[in-house]
């Protein structure tokens, strides 16, 4: 029965997008088959490219740096002690929060005359002050970082998790044998979190490649495309330019680029269910 | 020398979490000044007068109040439907023999993992179809839909790690089928199932692409499409805006202060597992 439902709802429209991606469709008449003529399309957009190109640059600073932000977090806050429990709170509050809700925060913090314009012009360096959302260069990454304010949080907390399941006497050995805080990082941790380092790695690589939420609320991938990324590309082509073959090819692309992370996660999860 | 680095740990902490609180607690405060008071002196600038009549502007102007009403219609159901079924499809692949059930188990794990965005067209094509388009129906079948596999498997790996013995002393002692799955599993699962459901109740809560993808009418929208649409509503009004963004956090912060313990394992959950 549960097997049933996720089939309605997930498996058969998942095959519906493959052929969707196939055709020309305007959502009201049926859809003609036009073969890979999409895909032709696709290499020679350019706004397709430039989304193509942010989602990189997404994976690689949003993903980069939530992990290794969470990581240092996540070390820096692993022993109990006064406070602690006050700091993980902190950098876990955003969570909680939807992205909306996130988005909405941070704008108040680039508007005009907001508290970064204040802040730049309290140590003086008023000629950085530029229209923080507005401004093509910028535009991506003034998103990039509230995404990244929630985002440490999370990451913090599985690695939190990974790094109580180390038996602290592999530590206490490896300090017998002479072994520095860095060696011991470099030798005993980082080769005891192997099981959720692959989780956080496939859990950033979806997460990246879903992200929408916090782009459309801040810039619906505005100005000029400049913060454009695969995945609202694919929802305004849908449902705002109405050419529904054509989004569902962007979303065969997002799958592709989704689909190594994912294959890799079930082949572990598979051994596991078989160990 | 530890006196020193304890110091310095404090502050290093204190400054970084006000790095996170600071920008919440800005938009809190904004959202009790007045309209003048931010033209102005600018939402940069300290407050220099106090109201709560933007809350009444957001809660009914604004439409908050029936936002709200909408996310709790879809949230709690598809949290509850959700789970329910994750937990019988989880107890049936975890203790019966069921053949190729390792295939259907990952199969269900990997249709979570597919990006929305496959689904997006077909799913909006489907809701139309069955004339669920723009009904809360729509969105708690979707939410349903998808959610299952996830809660499958850390359910299963759950179930599966508790001793067959229980089960057969329940058998011995008479019990059917479904008397063992209400009666014995349900009951042990319920750390993972509180988990689950705090972690589900907040995902659902503050999920907006499946809501602006199968909802169309503005009196259907949950919390958080319907922020975005106050945010067109009062474009400089920025201490309603933020007062509505306040209304929409509660609820979820509610459920986290108070679920917390089991919220923050059940992200951990998935890590360890």
């Amino acid at each position: 029965m549960p097997f049933l439902v996720e089939s309605i709802w997930v498996f058969w429209p998942a095959l519906q997008g493959f052929w969707f991606s196939l055709t020309r469709w305007d959502g009201m008449s049926a859809p003609s088959f036009v073969g890979a003529d999409n895909y032709v399309e696709l290499a020679g957009d350019a706004t397709f490219r430039g989304a193509l190109l942010n989602t990189v640059i997404w994976l690689v600073l949003f993903g980069g740096l939530s992990v290794l932000g969470g990581f240092g977090m996540a070390l820096v806050l692993l022993k109990e002690r006064r406070g602690v429990g006050f700091y993980r709170a902190a950098l876990f509050t955003p969570v909680v929060f939807s992205l909306v809700v996130t988005a909405l925060v941070w704008r108040v913090f680039y508007q005009p005359d907001g508290i970064a314009d204040t802040l730049l012009r309290a140590v003086g360096l008023e000629h950085l002050i530029r229209p923080w959302l507005a401004d093509p260069q910028t535009a991506l990454y003034a998103v990039i970082l509230p995404a990244l304010w929630r985002q440490i949080g999370y990451v913090m907390v599985l690695f939190l998790a990974g790094l109580k399941a180390i038996d602290p006497a592999l530590h206490e050995a490896a300090r017998m044998d002479g072994a520095n805080s860095w060696q011991r990082l470099r030798h005993v941790t980082i080769p005891q979190l192997k099981g959720v380092n692959a989780v956080v790695l496939s859990v950033i690589v979806i997460d990246s490649l879903r992200s929408f939420d916090i782009v459309w609320s801040m810039t619906r991938g505005g100005p000029y495309h400049s913060s454009e990324l695969l995945s609202t590309y694919m929802y305004s082509t849908a449902f705002q330019s109405l050419r529904l073959g054509y989004a569902s090819a962007i979303a065969v692309v997002i799958f592709v680029l989704a689909l190594a992370v994912i294959l890799g996660y079930l082949v572990r999860a598979f051994r596991e269910e078989a160990s | 020398m530890n006196k020193l680095r304890t110091g310095a740990f404090h502050t290093g902490m204190i400054l970084l979490s006000l790095l996170w609180l600071g920008p919440v607690l800005w938009v809190v405060v904004m959202s009790t000044r007045s309209f003048d008071d931010i033209a102005a002196h600018g939402v940069g600038s300290l407050p220099r007068s106090f109201t709560l009549d933007t809350y009444r502007q957001a809660w009914t102007d604004g439409g908050e109040l029936r936002a709200l009403i909408n996310s709790m219609l879809v949230t709690v159901p598809s949290v509850l439907l959700s789970l329910g079924l994750a937990a019988m499809a989880a107890f049936a692949l975890s203790r019966f023999r069921i053949p190729g059930r390792r295939t259907i188990l990952l199969l269900m794990l990997a249709g979570n993992l597919l990006p929305p965005q496959i689904l997006l067209i077909p799913v909006a094509k489907f809701s139309e179809l069955t004339g669920l388009y723009d009904t809360l129906w729509a969105l708690i079948a979707v939410q349903v839909g998808f959610g299952l596999g996830f809660y499958t498997f850390v359910l299963h790996g759950f179930m599966r790690d508790l001793p067959g013995e229980i089960q057969e002393a329940a058998t011995i002692d008479g019990a059917g089928t479904a008397q063992i799955f209400t009666r014995v599993m349900l009951p042990l699962t319920r750390p993972a199932l509180a988990a689950l459901g705090a972690l589900s109740f907040t995902w659902i809560f503050n999920d907006l692409l499946w809501a602006i993808t199968v909802l169309r009418t503005d009196d259907n929208m949950p919390v958080t499409p319907a922020l975005l649409a106050l945010q067109g509503q009062f474009v400089s009004s920025w201490n309603v805006i933020a007062a509505g963004t306040v209304i929409a956090a509660v609820p979820t912060v509610a459920v986290f202060l108070r679920f917390q313990r089991h919220f923050v394992s059940g992200l951990a959950l998935g890590a360890v597992k």
